[in-house]
């Protein structure tokens, strides 16, 4: 073997080494921070079972009663109302920019939405206070709801905002993945442009589109500081969206470390971290299989 | 007989100019071969003839190409009928990400077809209904780009599955389907075994009755069987166009003679 093979070969080995290490450095990093947190809110279980933890309303920790059912459905209802918001406004717009807008309105735009993917947590939960918040308010008052603002309704509005320049930015590049002989193949056919976009551009594209929406929703999932301070934070299981919520990330956020004098408190906070987590991990795997599902028919 | 007339065409990619001033006619219902070196504008003057170059925005147009008539760079004609009247097929066939089936069945769906008063239905339709009409539809195109036999056990698989050689036949099927007038092929047999050549070329001297076919070729021996007409290009310039005989046995200009040698390429 040539000398400057043996070279290649070696580089080719150290690389994969290399990356096989990381690879398993990150797992494990995983799997430790699941059973860190695991071991931190077992203790909860000794006092409340696991149904009762996960589907009782009543959450008392002076009289230790820790059911964090209202705070799943919290994260549930203000990650899906926010999505539902999201979505269509993302598909339109990614699609807009990538099928008809001309190249620098394209580059502009993108620039203006890095801006905004860019902009702080907390700056956006600040202009929810100053403009969503009331905007709800008054929505409320005019169709005759009772509501101070602060409700699953406006903390749906901030996150669907922060997250639209995210998946927006994400579903742009993929349609723009999509070679151009797809779309002058449908147009040469004489498809007018939405017919290409529907037909041709989205079934290409929609394994990436799926994908950039999984990742909006997992972000959305965990994002704390914003909706935290518009949602209300109140431990009640939500009527509609005029009323308060509270979402898993905003009571770790709100208490640990405050009040750690009552006994458990913290295993009930570890608890909610863990169940956060399996939400996010269950949502992210079952939106990926149904992907693969999707794209094995396509 | 001519129904499409080119006049002063250039076009440029930026500041790249690729076409220099063409000026041509083309006769109608014969088979056209567009000739010349890889890069010398072949495919670029073939998709200005449907204003398929749109869809680039670094391309200028400079100059007018008349269809039956009508300047197709006029800024309110209808480009979506244009282009069912021209159709277009391309250098690198990427089927439809669909089943065959579709692939054939796209074209005249979207143009809301009445398929039953195609050549391939015929008045067959009141007896069996639609979805049989529109079988007997993509039967029809399938056979005529010849690729009946191999896929008419898979027609609802998709498309990406067959063989480059199968997809090109396809994107001729799909082409066929929207009964154009005029067809514009871009290296049609590039990626076809010399079996599945031959078909295509039978295909297009059948075809040719109804429709005009211009087609690109590297090999001059095919334009040599085929064509009616050659257009030959060099470096963007227009070079000789003539009938066929003429082109081969007499060419008037010396980039040709040496072209036809083979002492340029
Ligand atoms: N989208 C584009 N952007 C910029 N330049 C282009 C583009 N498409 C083609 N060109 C250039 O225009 C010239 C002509 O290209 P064209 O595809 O028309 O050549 P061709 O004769 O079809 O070549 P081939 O036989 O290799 O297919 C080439 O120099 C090519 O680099
Ligand atoms: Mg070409």
């Amino acid at each position: 073997m040539s000398n400057s093979l043996k070279k290649r070969k070696a580089k080719d080995i150290i690389a994969a080494v290399f990356a096989r290490s990381f690879l398993i450095f990150i797992i494990f990093l995983a799997l430790l921070i699941i059973f860190g947190l695991f071991l931190k809110a077992r203790p909860i279980l000794s006092i409340v079972s696991l149904p009762e933890l996960l589907f009782s309303s009543s959450w008392h920790p002076m009289k230790n009663e820790f059911g964090l059912f209202p705070f799943i459905i919290g994260t549930i209802e203000v990650t899906l109302l926010a999505m539902i918001i999201a979505l269509p406004i993302c598909m339109l717009t990614s699609i807009y920019l990538s099928e008809y807008a001309k190249r620098r309105f394209r580059e502009i735009s993108r620039f203006f939405i890095d801006i905004l993917a860019g902009i702080p947590s907390v700056v956006y939960g600040l202009c929810g206070i100053l403009v969503v918040v009331p905007f709800v308010e008054f929505t409320g008052e005019l169709i005759g709801i009772q509501t101070t603002g602060y409700s699953l309704l406006a903390g749906g509005i901030v996150l669907a905002v922060m997250v639209i320049p995210f998946i927006v930015s994400i579903s742009m590049e993929v349609l723009r993945m999509v070679p151009e002989p797809y779309r002058e193949s449908a147009l040469a056919l004489g498809a007018t442009r939405w017919e290409t976009v529907k037909y041709v551009i989205l079934k290409k594209a929609r394994s990436g589109l799926i994908a950039a929406t999984v990742l909006g929703f997992a972000r959305a999932f965990g994002e704390t500081m914003a909706v935290l301070m518009v949602v209300g934070n109140v431990a009640q299981v939500p009527k509609s969206v005029f009323d308060a919520a509270y979402p898993l990330p905003a009571l770790i956020a709100n208490n640990y470390g405050e009040v750690m004098s009552i006994p458990l408190y913290d295993a009930a906070l570890m608890s909610a971290a863990l169940i956060l987590m399996l939400i996010v991990t269950i949502f992210s795997l079952t939106a990926h299989y149904a992907l693969l599902k999707l794209g094995k028919t396509i | 007989m001519s129904r499409i007339k080119i006049k002063q065409l250039s076009i440029s990619y930026g500041n790249h100019q690729v076409l220099k001033n063409v000026s041509l006619d083309i006769p109608d219902r014969q088979i056209i071969a567009v000739i010349g070196p890889s890069g010398c504008g072949k495919t670029t003057l073939l998709k200005s003839m449907n204003r398929l170059l749109d869809l680039n925005e670094d391309v200028a147009v400079k100059g007018e190409i008349f269809i039956d008539g009508e300047n197709i760079y006029r800024p309110d004609i209808d480009v979506t009928a244009l282009r069912k009247r021209v159709g277009f097929l391309p250098q690198h066939p990427y089927p439809l990400p669909m089943s065959i089936f579709d692939n054939v069945a796209f074209g005249p769906k979207i143009h809301g077809l009445d398929i039953s008063s195609t050549p391939a239905v015929s008045g067959a339709q009141e007896e069996t209904g639609k979805k049989e009409g529109m079988r007997r539809f993509v039967e029809h195109y399938l056979s005529l780009a010849g690729l009946w036999d191999e896929v008419k056990d898979r027609l609802h698989s998709p498309a990406a599955k067959l063989s480059i050689g199968q997809q090109q036949r396809l994107a001729l099927a799909r082409v066929l389907s929207i009964e154009p007038e005029i067809i514009l092929a871009d290296e049609p047999t590039s990626a076809l075994d010399p079996i599945s050549a031959k078909l295509v070329e039978t295909q297009f001297k059948i075809l040719k009755q109804d429709y005009t076919i211009i087609f690109v070729t590297h090999i001059l021996r095919q334009a040599k069987r085929l064509a009616d007409y050659i257009i030959f290009l060099y470096m963007g310039d227009l070079v000789e166009h003539a009938t066929a005989g003429q082109f081969f046995s007499e060419p008037r200009d010396e980039k040709t003679r040496a072209y036809i040698t083979g002492e340029i390429s």
